[in-house]
């Protein structure tokens, strides 16, 4: 036996990697279906989609791939969409200066915060990620300049270097859809790293980790911090699509449902945090149409899915397409 | 200078001294085996000398060096490893992989992200070998959680050694094993004797007298002789606390 055979795990990983493509390529076909059913509403909601998409994938990196189960996710949305409200009215309007910014608070915030929290473990870290997730949530409430409570709509999106570019909803849509597939070519070279590893290796069995001598916080708050500032991303592309901010970016309640998405898609394969997101906003979409009480037969949906299928809908795919070579 | 000193350790839990004033050298090369009836803090002690748990009071020198405040990462670093009662793997990585990141641990850093682990030859070749060491070879790329409760012991020993020790304690490696597993297991222990200095707790009093340079007896936290395997089978004290028919037989 060769030791260059690669370990078996890695034939799943790549059925995953082509699914993730899967869900490329019919985005990528979106907009021209929107076109045929003259539907340029779907081109909105699909950028708001991938937007979360890349969210969720973020979040998957240290729920999945890390066991740390963060319940304030939602701030780092919030700095991302306070960049582009913030810098623009200072007369600084490229989405490139935004993303940067947005990525420079969200380390200043994660490296604090994570440090904090992730001394504790199991609900004592949910609970201190949501603490946390509050405090940015009042600091924004309390702006009165960018409209406190009620946030402030956006003059203009970001220019697009130097360009108008991003105005129109479609190229918004593509350059989205850039952004989340290069996160996730980052991403998934990331867990198949020697840190990837490492990382992994503190979900599974943080003692035998320390006993072969690794220290396992450094490799926490690095992904945490990575996690963070990938998260803040989708709230610069959030704010672009809605052309408006406020602290509802950052409730608790788009923190579960980060977390709703990743454990809906399946945790700990990124692929299925992309296609989390994609359901459970379909599913908002398309139950929203006929009832106002969507998130009652969400959470059932949810409930199903986390009881029959402890791998989400990746776990479930993989089953229906039984064991792979 | 001995390998490994330790100097009047304390540890209780509430009112029970798990270790009591306890001192204890281990020289380099010999294969040190503790023995002791089941709660004799055997497994206390072997936290404490790792690094998982701290003592109350006392020292432990390692190679002449105070490293009663390190944690356990950084005792590994300095060359001690140990092995687990209770096998502690990483259930859901493949049997390589358990053993290649062992090795990973102190090749160079673990800050690199993007090149692909899986395909590092170095910890590859490295962890093979110490697989071929425990028997484990063919079974590589099987899932860690898959392996018998006898490829699990043998794991764990892999896992150790591929820390590159200079000391390795091992708790009871024999625990649950039977028959043609423990007799691989002993072979492997006795192979290991004198290449790498060892502290042993084991309930297997055959596998103990036959690999032990020195046996020290725990009883109720307390060290009550220390001596070559004739001299303790000789003692009384240990004969009355502890050995009573099963050594003699
Ligand atoms: N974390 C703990 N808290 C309280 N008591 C403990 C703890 N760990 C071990 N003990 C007690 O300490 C004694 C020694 O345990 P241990 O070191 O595991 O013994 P041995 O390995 O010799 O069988 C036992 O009575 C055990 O119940
Ligand atoms: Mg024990």
């Amino acid at each position: 036996m060769s030791v260059a055979e690669q370990p078996m795990p890695r034939a799943r990983m790549l059925g995953r990697t082509k699914a993730a493509w899967v869900i490329f390529a019919l985005a990528a076909l979106l907009p021209a279906f929107a076109a045929l059913t003259n539907d340029p509403f779907l081109t909105v909601i699909g950028t708001r989609i991938l937007a979360f998409a890349i969210a969720a994938m973020a979040l998957d990196l240290i729920l999945g791939y890390g066991a740390m189960v963060s319940f304030g996710h939602a701030a780092y949305i919030g700095f991302g969409a306070y960049s582009v409200a913030i810098l623009s009215r200072y007369g600084i309007t490229d989405i490139s200066l935004h993303i940067l910014a947005a990525m420079a608070v969200s380390a200043v915030f994660a490296t604090i915060t994570g440090a904090i929290s992730i001394r504790t473990r199991g609900i004592y870290f949910i609970m201190i990620t949501l603490a946390f997730g509050q405090m940015a949530y009042f600091f924004f409430v309390s702006l009165s300049a960018f409209g406190g409570d009620d946030g402030t709509t956006l003059a203009d999106r970001s220019t697009f270097f130097g360009t108008r570019f991003l105005e129109s909803d479609l190229s918004l849509y593509y350059v989205t859809l850039a952004i989340l597939i290069g996160l996730f070519l980052l991403a998934s070279r990331l867990v198949m790293s020697r840190f990837g590893r490492v990382l992994t290796g503190t979900r599974e069995n943080m003692t035998r980790m320390e006993a072969v001598g690794f220290r396992p916080f450094r490799y926490q708050l690095t992904a945490f911090v990575i996690s963070g500032c990938m998260t803040s991303i989708a709230g610069v592309i959030l704010a672009n699509q809605a052309e408006f901010i406020s602290p509802a970016f950052m409730s608790w309640h788009i923190s579960g449902e980060l977390i709703v998405m990743v454990v809906l898609g399946g945790i700990g394969n990124l692929t299925g945090a992309i296609g989390g997101a994609v359901i459970a906003l379909l599913l908002e979409e398309i139950i929203g149409i006929f009832t106002h009480h969507w998130k009652l037969y969400f959470g059932i949906i949810l409930i199903l899915v986390v009881l029959y299928s402890p791998g989400g809908v990746s776990g479930l795919v993989e089953r229906i397409r039984g064991p792979r070579k | 200078m001995s390998m490994l000193s330790v100097r009047n350790l304390k540890k209780a839990y509430g009112a029970l001294k798990v270790t009591d004033d306890l001192s204890l050298d281990v020289e380099p090369g010999e294969l040190h085996a503790i023995i002791g009836p089941n709660g004799a803090g055997k497994t206390t002690l072997i936290t404490q000398l790792s690094g998982q748990s701290r003592p109350d009071s006392g020292q432990i020198l390692f190679e002449g060096r105070d490293i009663t405040r390190l944690g356990m990462a950084e005792r590994v670093h300095l060359g001690l490893a140990r092995s687990f009662q209770i096998t502690s793997i990483l259930p859901g990585f493949t049997v390589l992989e358990n053993v290649a990141l062992a090795v990973q641990a102190k090749d160079g850093s673990s800050f690199r992200f993007f090149a692909p682990v899986a395909r590092e030859e170095v910890l590859n070749k490295a962890a093979m070998h110490k697989l071929r060491d425990v028997g484990l070879a063919d079974r590589a790329h099987l899932k860690a959680s898959a392996l018998s409760h006898g490829d699990h012991r043998r794991l764990e020993l892999a896992i150790a050694m591929a820390t590159e020790p200079k000391l390795l304690l091992l708790d009871e490696p024999l625990a649950g094993t039977g028959g043609q597993d423990a007799e691989a297991l002993v072979a492997l222990l006795l192979d290991l004797k004198g290449k790498i200095t060892t502290v042993l707790i084991e309930h297997d009093m055959d596998a103990v007298f036959s690999l032990a340079d020195r046996i020290s007896v725990l009883v109720y936290g307390e060290i009550i002789a220390t001596g070559t395997p004739a001299e303790i089978r000789a003692n009384p004290a240990v004969r009355t606390a502890y050995l009573g028919e099963e050594a003699t037989a």
